[in-house]
């Protein structure tokens, strides 16, 4: 049935390099003397929903993070739209893990979206009322427009997850990069920023989530990126989100009848 | 006499002291407010001991070129030197090796003050060393001090105050979220540099005053306290200031107020008593509130259980419940129900019903997010949602809302 699904043509749609939103070549990172991420290729296709999935300590926020320029790689490039990333960072939005943040820091829900204004407002610029009131639309597009004034510690992961989806949304960005975005969230946020990130994709932008939540792929996303430190696949759900593909990415840690009843899903 | 001492008539000395104190006040209290915000609080404990290893090379060789070792201008340039050369060996340790932040400060500030001290026990065997008066710059020493030292701290204080004004929204963005502000394109590094640099401008200024001993207090004390009364990052920078200026104001004159008062201490004491007073009385954060907010959540417990037990006709056996029943006039003494206790009692096993329902709907996801088995329904969903949430209970009509 897999195999029907890749043959009815549904192209991969991956365009060349030069103008993709994100390309990589032969990435390597390394923390000490292990390789997180070892000689990665990735074109990531504009206009679509690319999960990157593997399993835990696979490299997958280690690539994203590589690809923003936050990890130095040991070797390889990253280019943006078809430029150096320090030319195009403006067009890329990043979505961190909500658990790399102190919560407890003193900053209200509305000051962390203008965060997201940062190169508008640069050093010395003063927040301006439209500034709060894009702010304040951005926070309505993940539902907590009402959420303002509140202190961050007060709010519940999901919560702060859609605050941090709203601090993206603020940078007006071509390309959204997203680590593990529904981790630990409610089901309300995790399908607030489903919504927000297809009405993205329908303003052709392009969404690159680390995910980990198998079954919901088929439903969410177009295309895969099968990650164990090296690349395992790439290419649309249909094609490279197969049974072959999960075994070599996941080993044992899936049962074969999970990728099977996985693989059925799709087809 | 401290009267005097707070509308600036206790002389010329005294006068120059308590507006320098004021002004290192707010420059700390500032500076110090993203060094806390970044968690990093404990660099600046570092950065003042390295200066000692400065100050005692400066003098000596001063000295040795002929001339006086007193100068400030000098003695805190080198100060400033070393304490620059204490701060990149910390962010090397802490980038390079393995050493973790707080065993590379705990290396940098002990072998630097060992140095310093070495250094100071040469000076004194010196012919011209008897008289430096070093040891002044631990403790801070503000007898002999003149208009130009005053001036150093107003311009080293206020061209630190400049600076975080320029930078304030890099060092909260860094403090906040280091990744994001990496991935905005943020050197981390160099804003983090400049930030410990800020902190060490500071220290230096402030060496004359509460000496490197102490000035970490001014670093720290002011935005801690500041915390407690905001959640707001841009409010505690500009609380920190106050309070940091207040401190060093009253804190020197006290000082002047009595003979044989060190400035330094008194200062660190008063911004102290602030932070007691913080401690224990802040809304929200402070000691006394979270009791209070314990003492109420516990209440609201056992009074919704004692309802809920009393709906169910169970017997109820924990004192407080059945006390805070009675007070209620929802129970009398024997236990026993009044009519105004079982209306209460019925309602609230009725609404445990209907949040079983708002919880089991996903319409309701956003009320049910709410729930803590405490709260009344109507507090969370309308008159009209509550009516059908009823219809679909069935059961008894006209519970009351």
């Amino acid at each position: 049935m897999l195999e029907l699904a890749s043959k009815q043509g549904i192209s991969t749609g991956n365009d060349g390099p030069e103008n993709s939103p994100l390309t990589i070549r032969g990435l390597t990172v390394s923390y000490g003397q292990k390789p997180a991420v070892f000689s990665v290729d990735m074109t990531v296709q504009t206009g679509a929903m690319t999960a990157i999935i593997g399993p835990n300590g696979a490299g997958k926020s280690t690539l994203l993070k590589a690809a923003l320029g936050i990890v130095k790689p040991l070797s390889g490039q990253v280019q943006v739209f078809g430029k150096p990333l320090a030319a195009q960072r403006h067009r890329v939005a990043y979505v961190p893990q909500r658990a790399s943040i102190d919560w407890d820091f003193p900053t209200r829900v509305i000051d962390v979206v203008l965060m997201g204004l940062y190169r508008e407002l640069g050093l010395l610029r003063r927040v301006q009322a439209r500034h709060r009131q894009l702010a304040g639309d951005c926070l309505d597009r993940v539902g907590m427009r009402e959420f303002g004034d509140r202190q961050i510690g007060q709010l519940s992961g999901g919560q702060q997850q859609r605050v941090f989806l709203a601090r993206a949304l603020a940078q007006e960005a071509d390309l959204y990069l997203l680590d593990e975005p529904f981790a630990g969230v409610d089901a309300a946020t995790e399908k607030a920023i489903i919504e927000v990130l297809k009405s993205l994709r329908e303003a052709g932008k392009t969404v690159v989530v680390v995910h980990h939540d198998l079954a919901t792929i088929a439903e969410y996303f177009d295309n895969v990126f099968l990650i164990n430190t090296r690349k395992v696949a790439e290419g649309t759900v249909a094609e490279a989100f197969s049974a072959d593909n999960l075994q070599a990415t996941y080993g044992g840690r899936l049962a074969t009848s999970q990728v099977d009843q996985l693989a059925r899903n799709i087809s | 006499m401290l009267f005097d001492a707070l509308l600036l008539q206790l002389g010329y000395n005294a006068t120059l002291v308590a507006i320098g104190a004021t002004l290192l006040g707010v420059a700390a209290g500032v500076t110090g407010t993203f060094l806390f915000l970044r968690k990093r609080a404990l660099v600046s404990d570092a950065i003042s001991h390295a200066t000692l290893p400065g100050i005692c090379l400066a003098f000596i060789i001063m000295v040795s070129l002929g001339g006086d070792g007193r100068n400030l201008v000098g003695l805190l340039a080198g100060s400033a030197i070393s304490a620059w050369i204490g701060l990149l060996c910390l962010s090397w340790l802490t980038r390079h090796t393995r050493l973790a932040e707080d065993a590379a400060i705990g290396a940098v500030l002990s072998v630097f003050f060992g140095l310093g001290i070495v250094l100071l026990t040469v000076i004194q065997t010196m012919s011209s060393g008897r008289q430096a008066g070093l040891e002044g710059f631990l403790l801070g020493s503000t007898a002999g001090m003149l208009w130009a030292d005053a001036m150093v701290i107003a311009i080293g204080g206020a061209a630190a105050l400049v600076l975080v004004l320029v930078l304030r929204r890099p060092m909260t963005l860094v403090a906040f979220d280091p990744e994001y502000a990496a991935a905005r394109g943020l050197p981390v590094d160099r804003i983090d540099l400049a930030m410990m640099g800020l902190v060490m401008a500071v220290t230096v200024v402030g060496l004359k005053i509460v000496g490197l001993i102490l000035i970490v207090a001014l670093l720290i004390i002011p935005p801690v306290t500041a915390r407690f009364w905001s959640e707001r990052s841009d409010h505690v920078v500009l609380l920190a200031g106050l309070i940091g200026g207040f401190s060093g104001y009253i804190g020197a004159a006290i000082s002047a107020s009595a003979p044989n008062l060190p400035t330094g201490p008194i200062i660190v004491l008063v911004g102290f008593s602030i932070f007691a007073i913080s401690l224990f009385l802040a809304p929200n954060r402070g000691v006394l509130a979270a009791v209070l907010r314990h003492f109420r959540f516990q209440r609201r417990v056992h009074l919704r259980q004692g309802l809920l037990a009393l709906a169910q006709n169970q017997p109820i056996y924990e004192k407080l419940t059945l006390r805070l029943l009675r007070r209620a006039g929802f129970a009398r003494a024997d236990g026993v129900a009044t009519d105004q206790g079982r209306a209460r009692a019925a309602k609230a096993l009725r609404d445990e019903k209907r949040w079983q329902v708002v919880r089991a709907d996903r319409l309701h996801e956003a009320a049910a997010a709410l729930y803590d088995g405490l709260r009344d329904i109507e507090t969370v969903l309308t008159r009209d949602q509550i009516v059908d949430i009823d219809a679909r209970i069935g059961g008894p009509a006209g519970v009351p809302t």
